[in-house]
């Protein structure tokens, strides 16, 4: 039986019920969301059910919503089964007042610097991680530069604005 | 003649540490690339190392932020910059999923033929470097002149070697040239032999066995729990290969098995590398002929029919309304991007590269992931060289083939 996102979706509301929502399958991948303090059974349920095996964590990053308040950061994970050859895509939101979000690396050990990477960047603080430590940025840097506060373009360019880009503003 | 004893007085405790330090990175000939592995050795041994990684990290991501999806191509350019062009068309590849463009054949094969030589050239300087760190540069030194035939037919076809920038959302920016297959064909005819000589010089070598067999290995339960993927994860034995798995530019079509080993160690990757480059000669002579099959309209096309993202002809800009129009409004990102979230991977030489791209319908990506096999895989090295020979190590790190700009991004 290969897996379809109908089964697996269907295996996961059994288990936790409406806890999980906003199931969509953009671009053909099953993607939905999960409360933040469940990522760790959600993932441990993916693993261990036989009839699921998501054992290959793809990747795991985070992205910066700021106008959403109280759900500011997502952190995204991407699983894989490699027997069935089926992928999806879950996410957790979090606030970026508390960004306390468990680590993954207890499951895997690839999660180790996938969450560093987005600690470095977003500040996602995973509890439970063994070293949770800046690695691509300098260890003085005392801010989170993915977060969308930090534009990239110098700010005294008016040349530049948002504006130009297609957001905020309109276009005359 | 009186005796001359010179004591250096030791600090108390001094000799209390039993291991020595050593500090191999950012900038030594061992890590070939800017990163840097502190190991503890007691003796010749490892005791435990901790990897750095950061230090040509460029921002990609929040680069590509703030420009439109075809000025995002020159990064990937940077990312594992042995294989640029496998970057370039993954890119393009997952550009053209979130706008749904659909590629003519034509454009699928010869994608297909630059990717796999972008493959046969990162195997190459992979392999041969394995070679230099277990002391025989012979096969290095031998095989840079056939790298060299592959830069050229790069050149050939988008006028640059090592960051190409090659394609176009779409397709190419233009068609092939005579001489690009004509050095194609060369590339074909001379490259069997070369790649039959360079593995006489290593493959049943009785030092290279001794110093690759056995060394820097890791299971296939641990390497799937680290995120291995391709040539790396292959020789611990899983034939996990994302041109089979998930098919993209019409892979499926193709006819090649995937090699794998079973130790997963320096040899098996070794070896899993070679056969690879075979494979890859297979596939290009396939997708050659099947571009010499093609008739009619079908043989001359280069690039899908879409006027919003793919640039017009310089001459008709210059000559005609529409061309102009469109020029402008791509270059200006003024053309309709639409809003949603897109995974696509491809088969890097390193394993499965993927780029997460969310768009919000805005000129450049509102977010954009580099999944870089490289930086995955790269944490398992603490691990796969603990208790190992420090001489061990060194080799492991190169056949691993470990990109700095791929870690970094």
């Amino acid at each position: 039986m290969s897996l379809t996102n109908e089964i697996v979706q269907q295996k996961l509301q059994e288990k936790f019920g409406d806890q999980l929502t906003g199931f969509e399958t953009p671009y053909g991948m099953l993607s939905f969301e999960a409360p933040k303090e469940m990522n760790l059974k959600v993932l441990q349920f993916l693993y261990d059910e036989p009839a699921l095996g998501y054992q290959f964590l793809t990747d795991i990053t985070a992205v910066h919503y700021p106008e959403q308040v109280g759900r500011e950061l997502a952190v995204v994970y991407h699983l894989h089964n490699l027997r069935e050859n089926h992928r999806i895509r879950f996410k957790v939101f979090t606030s970026v007042a508390n960004t306390d979000v468990f680590t993954a690396t207890k499951i895997f050990s690839s999660a180790n610097w996938m969450e560093r990477e987005t600690y470095d960047f977003f500040g996602i603080n995973f509890v439970g991680h063994p070293n949770l430590k800046r690695i691509l940025n300098v260890d003085e840097m005392d801010y989170f530069p993915m977060r969308k506060e930090f534009p990239l373009e110098d700010q005294t360019r008016v040349d530049k604005d948002d504006e130009m880009f297609g957001r905020g503003g309109s276009i005359i | 003649m009186t005796e001359q004893h010179h004591h250096i007085t030791l600090q108390e405790g001094s000799i209390a540490k039993q291991t020595t330090t050593l500090n191999l990175g950012p900038t030594h000939p061992a890590t070939h690339g800017v990163f840097q592995n502190i190991v503890e050795l007691d003796g010749e041994r490892i005791v435990s190392a901790e990897s750095t990684v950061g230090y040509i990290h460029r921002a990609f991501e929040k680069l590509a932020e703030r420009r439109p999806l075809y000025q995002i191509t020159p990064i990937t350019d940077r990312l594992n910059y042995c294989s640029s062009p496998i970057n370039n068309m993954g890119w393009h590849m997952t550009c053209e999923k979130l706008l749904g463009v659909q590629t003519p054949k034509r454009v699928d094969y010869l994608r297909i033929i630059i990717m796999e030589l972008a493959r046969i050239a990162d195997h190459l300087i992979c392999n041969s470097i394995v070679g230099v760190d277990s002391g025989a540069y012979t096969g290095f030194l031998y095989v840079m002149q056939y790298r060299e035939l592959i830069y050229e037919i790069y050149e050939e076809v988008c006028g640059s070697r090592l960051t190409t920038n090659i394609g176009r959302i779409g397709g190419f920016e233009r068609n092939f040239s005579n001489t690009a297959f004509e050095k194609l064909e060369k590339f074909l005819k001379e490259y069997p032999e070369v790649l039959k000589e360079f593995e006489n010089l290593f493959t049943r070598n009785r030092i290279f066995m001794d110093r690759t067999i056995a060394t820097g290995a890791i299971s296939a339960e641990r390497a799937l729990n680290y995120g291995f993927t391709g040539p790396n994860l292959r020789a611990a034995g899983v034939d996990y290969d994302v041109r089979v798995h998930s098919p993209y530019c019409s892979y499926e079509e193709f006819d090649f098995t995937v090699p794998t080993g079973t130790t997963g160690d320096n040899y098996d990757r070794f070896l899993v590398r070679n056969a690879e480059m075979w494979e890859s000669l297979s596939i290009i002579e396939q997708a050659y002929r099947k571009i010499q099959s093609l008739k009619g309209e079908a043989a001359e096309v280069y690039h899908a029919e879409v006027p919003e993202y793919y640039l017009p002809k310089k001459e008709d800009v210059y000559t005609k309304m529409e061309a102009l129009i469109w020029h402008f409004k791509i270059i200006m990102g003024e053309t309709a991007i639409p809003a949603g979230e897109v995974y696509h991977a491809v088969e890097g030489a390193n394993g499965e590269l993927g780029f997460y791209l969310i768009s919000d319908g805005g000129r450049t990506p509102y977010r954009l992931h580099f999944r870089r096999p490289c930086f995955v895989y790269y944490q398992a090295y603490e691990e796969i060289v603990k208790g190992a020979m420090l001489s061990d190590a060194i080799i492991t790190m190169s056949s691993l083939n470990l990109i700095a700009g791929e870690m970094d991004a």
